[in-house]
């Protein structure tokens, strides 16, 4: 009798563990396809100490690069970005990353303000997959889930990408148990460049009142900051696409008077930061590229170092030599991407072939 | 809350575990809350349509059942005071007023049935009559919602309380009692259609926890899983590719529906039955089969009695019987005697019987001229079956083929050739359409095309072919063992490890080549819809 227990037990973990690692091989591994699908999960190999915290959609992980916070200003920063990141998603990823860490400044992108209920599995899944299972995922989890969805799919993940066998990659198996860093501090690089071509007027909608789901969750924003002593800053990022309403930039700004926040829209200052869209744009617009990145991050920097007193850490030596390593791979990747550019005419290895995503599609 | 659904799986778990752990006189009232709790899953307002059903039987199969102890006992009280004719007068009597009480009671759960599931198809006919006669107003449709189950429970209750009224058992005086009978979950979508006597003995019993029986249950749950979600669903991907574009899939595509139709149905139907019987095993629970490999059928008869054997069985007891002994039935077969002689006037109360049950059964599997149609075709293959018989037996005493291993396959695949074509008439959108794809079978002549491309463009890839063709090897093959006797009790006598191995390759197949979630259409079983 004895016996047949533990044969069950012993059974049961090890049917336990050829389930997880069948789960792993199964999961989508983003390393050279949609690489934005990496960059929640490498936030947890971080030394989680930083000064600011940007959170929200492409526009802060396309840009803003931490590394010219750092080395212009002495700002250590992470950005804790994902593809059409919804307000809910952003509200829940702060509140897990104040469990890890207490920055001075958080940064949110107001683009996501526009969406009041949940849009696509796919987009949910490159914000909620990367996540840590912890109460902040659970909630939101259930914020973000389409009427069609199953919860435990996000739980167990073997359950959503179970057809995926048919499909599996070298990749699948060579990244099964361990991922290259793909970011810079959650910011992912992009050194190639597509012009605008046309810059257009937005389309006229039938209402722009942003929704009371996605002010909701700004509130909670707002008052988790307040309640850890923590700066909120709303800012929304330069792009092209998607147009940015004159209305709902009139919300924006009435909403950080009435809550004591700054405000800022960079799209006002474009000229000002040298943001030149003939240049500094990988993708006609939505995103800028490395030099435009750099560009608004040397300007947005000098923001944060003096108008939110952020101390200049570089002669932290600890924090030096962290920051050395990470400018190095900063480097390494762009001489890459250079090379590749070269060599190739478009990044092959970067996710630069695929631009799937299109304007008004975001 | 479907099957397929997690929900459903948690539903399940929970249910299990308390069912064990609480005291055992319970366990019947936590299967009725679940069965509530279940059905209301469905829609809230569904419980009043089996409170109704359930309520109106109680009451009813009650009254019949004291009216029948009342004269029982009044006869056995005025014995040998009553004069023959008198006790026969008064047993007529009380007879009829069962009668009528019985009559009231079908009335009214068969006609919920009948205006829930016929009206708008009436209404449909009749604005196609008063277009025929260019009549221009058309009668607005109801479009009433069908309770989940609907034609299951009807028909299980009516049984029931036909059973009663023919003083088969006594009927049940727990209403509460009754209403798990009516809405026992498991098999409220899909059936098996039991019988009170059959399922009362298990279904009221206290049930101890027993790993074996638990363990067999899980495992029949299992199959059913896969089945449903390996074969079926998969499936159902190319079905509806070939059916909803019969202008483009004709000809030899025509045949290949037909041939996935007939294992998609078969995946479908006996998978769920099997996740039914299987969980009501877990409760240690006992349901009356519903399949018994019908594809292995040399006949339609026979293929009728392995087929939904609960659905035939309650037809055969309760419609074809009662039809056939009816005086009226009787009084017809007098007649039709005299006029016609004795060879065919008494096969025409027998035919007509069959004409309605076949019709009836046709229309309980959906509201449709295809289903009627459907019964009909059955019936009439049958009969003219029947009518072959001694052509069949001159053959057999020719030539004796009858015990050959190839001729029991001709007629095997006879058979399925032959239930294939009835059945697709359940595919395409009318009638018409489906006897022009038949048509296609013989005027279009692209059996090459199949093979140059003709499989890929279904949506199913190779990877998928490859998958159906090792699953329905696999179902085939645990058939044909099945012959010989239960294949889990034959299996649990292999050692463990290999037992553990396959219960987990099993469960491991249902998980990763399940044809469920994102990308798959989430499909309900086939037979729920009835």
């Amino acid at each position: 009798m004895k016996k047949k227990i533990l044969i069950n037990i012993a059974a049961i973990f090890l049917a336990i563990f050829i389930l997880s690692m069948i789960q792993r091989l199964l999961m989508p591994k983003y390393m050279t396809e949609i690489p934005e699908g990496n960059l929640i999960e490498e936030y947890y190999d971080e030394e989680k100490k930083h000064d600011v915290i940007f959170i929200g959609d492409c526009e802060v992980f396309s840009n803003i690069s931490p590394i010219t916070l750092w080395e212009n200003y002495g700002i250590t920063s992470y950005i804790r970005g994902s593809a059409q990141q919804l307000i809910w998603q952003s509200y829940y990823l702060l509140e897990e990353t104040l469990k890890y860490e207490k920055p001075d400044v958080v940064v949110f992108n107001v683009l996501a303000m526009k969406y009041n209920e949940p849009q696509k599995e796919a987009y949910n899944r490159l914000t909620l997959d990367g996540m840590k299972l912890s109460q902040a995922k659970i909630g939101a989890i259930n914020a973000s889930m389409m009427e069609d969805e199953d919860f435990i799919t996000y739980i167990f993940p073997l359950l959503r990408y179970h057809s995926r066998w048919s499909e599996l990659t070298s990749e699948d198996f060579k990244y099964m148990f361990k991922k290259d860093t793909l970011s810079h501090n959650g910011y992912l690089m992009r050194i190639d460049t597509k012009p605008v071509n046309v810059i257009p007027k937005g389309k006229k909608l039938p209402n722009y009142q942003f929704g009371d789901n996605s002010y909701s969750y700004l509130d909670k924003m707002t008052k988790l900051c307040k309640e850890n002593e923590i700066e909120l800053i709303l800012i929304k990022s330069p792009s092209v696409y998607p147009y940015w309403y004159e209305e709902w930039d009139e919300q924006m700004v009435q909403y950080a008077k009435e809550n004591d926040l700054t405000y800022i829209n960079f799209l006002d200052v474009v000229e000002e930061i040298g943001i030149d869209y003939s240049k500094d744009t990988f993708d006609g617009g939505l995103h800028l590229n490395l030099s435009g990145a750099e560009k608004f991050s040397l300007y947005f920097g000098k923001i944060l170092s003096e108008s939110f007193q952020l101390e200049d850490q570089r002669e932290n030596r600890d924090l030096a030599k962290i920051w050395e390593e990470k400018v190095k791979f900063y480097y390494d990747m762009k001489a890459d991407q250079e090379r590749e550019l070269k060599e190739y005419g478009y990044l092959k290895s970067y996710g630069g072939q695929a631009q799937q995503i299109e304007p008004g599609n975001e | 809350m479907l099957f397929t659904s997690y929900e459903f799986i948690l539903f399940l778990i929970v249910l299990v575990i308390l069912y064990y752990l609480m005291p055992k006189k319970y366990q019947w009232i936590l299967l009725l809350g679940a069965s509530y709790l279940f059905y209301a899953f469905a829609g809230r307002t569904y419980l009043l349509y089996i409170m109704a059903t359930t309520l109106s039987t109680y009451l009813i199969s009650n009254r019949i059942h004291r009216l029948q102890q009342t004269a029982s006992d009044y006869l056995k009280e005025s014995k040998g005071s009553l004069s023959r004719e008198e006790r026969k007068e008064y047993k007529t009597s009380m007879k009829k007023k069962q009668r009528r009480l019985l009559v009231v009671c079908l009335l009214l759960n068969f006609g919920i049935l009948a205006v829930l599931k016929y009206t708008d198809f009436t209404i449909a006919n009749i604005n196609s009559l008063l277009n025929l006669f260019h009549v221009r107003k058309e009668l607005p449709f109801f479009r009433f919602a069908l309770p989940l189950g609907i034609s299951f429970y009807t028909f299980q209750t009516m049984g029931y309380i036909i059973d009663v009224y023919r003083e088969k058992y006594s009927a049940e005086k727990n209403v509460f009692r009754l209403a798990l009978f009516v809405s026992f979950f498991p098999q409220l979508i899909q059936g098996p259609i039991s019988r009170f006597d059959d399922l009362k003995e298990t279904l009221y019993s206290e049930h101890f926890f027993d790993a074996r029986e638990v363990s067999f249950g899980l495992q029949r749950i299992l199959w059913g899983y896969f089945k449903k979600l390996v074969i079926a669903d998969r499936l159902l991907i190319a079905v509806n590719t070939i059916v909803g574009n019969p202008k483009e899939y004709q000809g030899v595509y025509v045949l290949v529906g037909m041939f996935f139709y007939a294992i998609e149905l078969y995946c479908d139907f006996t998978g769920g039955i099997d996740i039914v019987i299987g969980i009501a095993q877990v409760l240690g629970i006992r349901i009356q089969e519903n399949f018994i490999r019908p594809y292995f059928s040399k006949s339609i008869t026979e293929y009728w009695r392995r087929w939904h054997i609960t659905l035939g069985t309650w037809f055969k007891d309760y419609m074809f019987y009662p039809i056939s002994v009816s005086k009226s039935m009787l009084d017809l077969s007098k007649k039709c005697r005299k006029w016609f002689g004795n060879g065919i006037g008494k096969r025409i109360p027998v035919y007509l019987a069959s004409i309605i049950v076949w019709f009836t059964t046709g229309i309980w599997h959906g509201a449709a001229w295809n289903f009627i149609v459907w019964g009909l075709l059955n019936c009439l293959v049958i009969l003219v079956s029947q009518e072959c018989e001694p052509l069949y037996f001159k053959f057999h005493s020719r030539f004796s083929v009858k015990d050959k291993f190839w001729y029991r396959l001709f007629q095997v695949g006879r058979t399925f050739w032959l239930m294939s074509f009835l059945r697709t008439l359940d595919c395409y959108r009318d009638v018409s359409t489906t006897f022009r794809m038949y048509g296609t079978i013989f005027t279009e002549h692209n059996y090459g095309q199949i093979f140059r491309g003709g499989f890929m463009t279904f949506g199913l890839s190779l990877a998928d072919y490859i998958i159906l063709i090792l699953s329905v090897t696999l179902v085939l093959v645990v058939s044909l063992m099945q012959r010989s006797g239960s294949v889990r009790e034959k299996f649990a006598e292999r050692p463990i490890l290999l037992r553990y191995t396959a219960y987990f390759v099993m469960f491991l197949a249902v998980i990763l080549f399940g044809a469920y979630g994102v990308g798959y259409d989430a499909s309900q079983f086939i037979y729920s819809q009835f």
